[in-house]
């Protein structure tokens, strides 16, 4: 779609060329006028032009945050075997030799525990998309050493977690491709809020 | 000088060093002689409370210090704006040293022009104010499986108050150019967990504030300082503190903080996914757990209420477990999204009595009992906690929770 602030532009730089001062200053604010009335979506024109553009190179730099359609997943792969061993090395410390022990939060097991009375939340169980991994390991983790791992790194991770939760088979490599494709065993755990829920006495 | 200008001199001189030296030596003297008698503490470049106020945010002892929560004492707090110095703080990687020199603040996804923004940029736009509280949705949690708590800070501590300033959100995305495939916006802190949430657009266009200042001045580094988001009524982890970066994307990023945290576990198994809205809730802050009352005759007793989804339009307070209920007085400023405070005037007989206080807002919602909120959701809940609270005073006057 074409900015109707930009057309605007074009027209009043045009008419300041061809126009005395008079018709120019008239012309103008018709031309504002109009430009008020017909904008229906206000959101298109800058009205107080305060920040500068965010260059291709900087935005580049700051999207780290992974949807789930992927777009922003880094060029990259993995193995499940490339992954136990950074595993070992930078995470089992706190979340358990195999992921299940803790202490920090368990990111192995918990399959079909969710409707019992000791539900067990974990990766494997409870989250809906494969994405997230990548997204939360890549900004928040190893805990004290947050956004320290390449791309291959954070694959890797992914692909032996998830193979840890039986969710991809020993061989599996994990890039952005293999990693968007990949169904959660919850994927359709979740519903919407069904809020406000009045109470019935 | 003459004789009579060199006696004022030395006397005015006398006087002078006389103030020095009392002022030196006033703390010390304090506890000992009448401050009628004395020059109290100079003025000063910034202020900080007496020095018998010892009131303090209660920090959950937890593994990482920089991944916990501290909680508002609200049992001995008054009225209805909480100092910022005690708003509850909630962090997953602990306060970042964000310089506001140099932080930046970035647009970009479905918008016609990325853009960013400097504090001074941000400085620049319309300002806006709005005392609004904030609630972390984890607040009471605790409390689903039955009274755990020892005080009020503690069962309710998770929410507060204040007076938040800063630009419109829609202001600055309007700004950027919203494309009309745009439905979310994903907003990011510059803190250790560069916290994450996807928000609705249609409420960022509605009463979002990017704030920059708490209680009329910059906000707490804790709080969020030199940006954050508020959003007014929604679960407390959306506001993203440190904010340096929005997203205009076309659908929620389902992260971490929004999948494996702050979803709320059904009886079933299935989990609520964005429950945003914090609902109505009252708790007696006065007499609450840990306090004591000091034998029988008048109490007030003295409360807080408050909706995510608009104002209190009444609170009931019973002193006898719900069997009899009474209307408690609304003082205001009743604001929507605000702590409401109200009172009832209370004459204890001396017996046991359990004390309860239920608040509607003006969608006529009613806060509900814990054995109802308990069968909508069942027990593996956690989050959104907002049952009526049960204090029970024995007869020696010690109050519990119940
Ligand atoms: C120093 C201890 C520590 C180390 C080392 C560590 N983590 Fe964590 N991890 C934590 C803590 C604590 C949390 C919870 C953080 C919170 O809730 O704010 C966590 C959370 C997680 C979660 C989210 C779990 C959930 O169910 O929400 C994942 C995934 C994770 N870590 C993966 C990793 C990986 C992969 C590594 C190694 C690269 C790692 N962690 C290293 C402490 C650690």
């Amino acid at each position: 779609m074409r900015d109707p602030a930009e057309s605007l532009v074009g027209l009043i730089s045009s008419v300041r060329r061809s126009a005395n001062h008079f018709l120019r200053s008239g012309a103008l604010l018709i031309l504002l006028s109009i430009a008020q009335s017909s904008t229906a979506d206000e959101n298109a024109r800058p009205r107080y032009a305060i920040g500068h553009l965010a260059s291709p190179d900087r935005v580049a730099k700051l999207d780290i945050a992974i949807g789930p359609q992927g777009d922003e997943l880094p060029i990259g792969r993995g193995t499940v075997p490339q992954g136990r061993e950074l595993y070992r090395e930078h995470c089992a410390i706190c979340h358990g030799e195999d992921g299940t022990q803790g202490p920090d939060p368990k990111l192995v097991g918990g399959h079909g525990s969710l409707a019992t009375a000791k539900p067990i939340q974990t990766i494997g169980s409870y989250w809906p998309y494969a994405t997230t991994l990548y997204d939360y390991i890549n900004r928040a983790m190893p805990f004290y050493t947050p956004g320290s791992l390449l791309p291959d790194e954070v694959y890797a991770l992914c692909a032996y977690l998830l193979n840890a939760n039986g969710i991809i088979a020993d061989d599996t490599v994990i890039d952005r491709t293999s990693l968007v494709a990949i169904r959660m065993p919850n994927r359709d755990g979740f519903i919407p809020d069904p809020r406000p829920e009045q109470p019935h006495e | 000088m003459t004789q009579v200008h060199r006696r004022r001199f030395l006397r005015r001189a006398r006087d002078i060093a006389g103030a020095v030296v009392s002022a030196v030596l006033a703390p010390r003297a304090a506890a000992a002689i009448e401050t009628t008698k004395y020059q109290g503490a100079p003025t000063r470049e910034y202020g900080s409370r007496s020095r018998f106020e010892t009131l303090k945010r209660w920090v959950m002892p937890t593994r990482y210090p920089s991944s916990s929560a501290s909680w508002t004492p609200l049992g001995d707090l008054d009225g209805i704006i909480t100092p910022s110095a005690l708003h509850y703080e909630r962090h997953h990687a602990g306060v970042p040293d964000l310089d506001p020199a140099t932080h930046q603040l970035t647009i970009h996804g479905l918008v016609d022009r990325p853009l960013e923004f400097s504090m001074k940029d941000l400085r620049r736009f319309p300002a806006v104010h709005r005392i609004c509280f904030l609630e972390c949705s984890g607040n009471g949690s605790q409390e689903y499986r039955g009274p755990t708590s020892e005080n009020v800070q503690q069962t309710h501590g998770l929410t507060s108050c204040a007076d938040w300033g800063g630009v419109a959100l829609k202001t600055v995305l309007n700004e950027a150019g919203i494309r009309s495939d745009a439905s979310w916006v994903v907003a990011e802190g510059a803190d250790g967990a560069a916290m994450t949430r996807s928000i609705p657009l249609a409420k960022c266009m509605d009463d979002v504030i990017l704030a920059y200042a708490q209680n009329g001045e910059a906000l707490r580094p804790e709080q969020g300082y030199p940006v954050r988001l508020l959003v007014p009524g929604f679960e407390g982890s959306i506001s993203v503190k440190w904010l340096r970066r929005l997203k205009l994307t076309a659908s929620a990023y389902y992260t971490r903080e929004e999948t494996s945290k702050y979803t709320d576990l059904m009886a079933d198994g299935r989990a609520r996914g964005f429950t945003f809205v914090m609902e109505a809730k009252s708790v007696i802050t006065s007499p609450s757990a840990g306090q004591e009352l000091s034998g029988p005759g008048y109490y007030e007793i003295r409360g807080l209420a408050w909706s995510g989804r608009g104002k209190i339009s009444r609170v009931d307070v019973s002193v006898d477990g719900g069997e009899s209920w009474r209307q408690a007085t609304i003082h205001g400023p009743v604001l929507p999204i605000c702590h409401t405070r109200f009172s009832l005037d209370w004459q204890w007989d001396g017996s046991t009595s359990t004390l309860l206080s239920r608040c509607v807002d003006d969608t006529g919602y009613t806060q509900p009992s814990r054995r109802q909120l308990v069968q909508q959701r069942g027990e593996n809940s956690f989050y959104h906690y907002n049952a009526i609270q049960a204090w029970r005073v024995d007869s020696a006057g010690v109050v519990h929770n119940a």
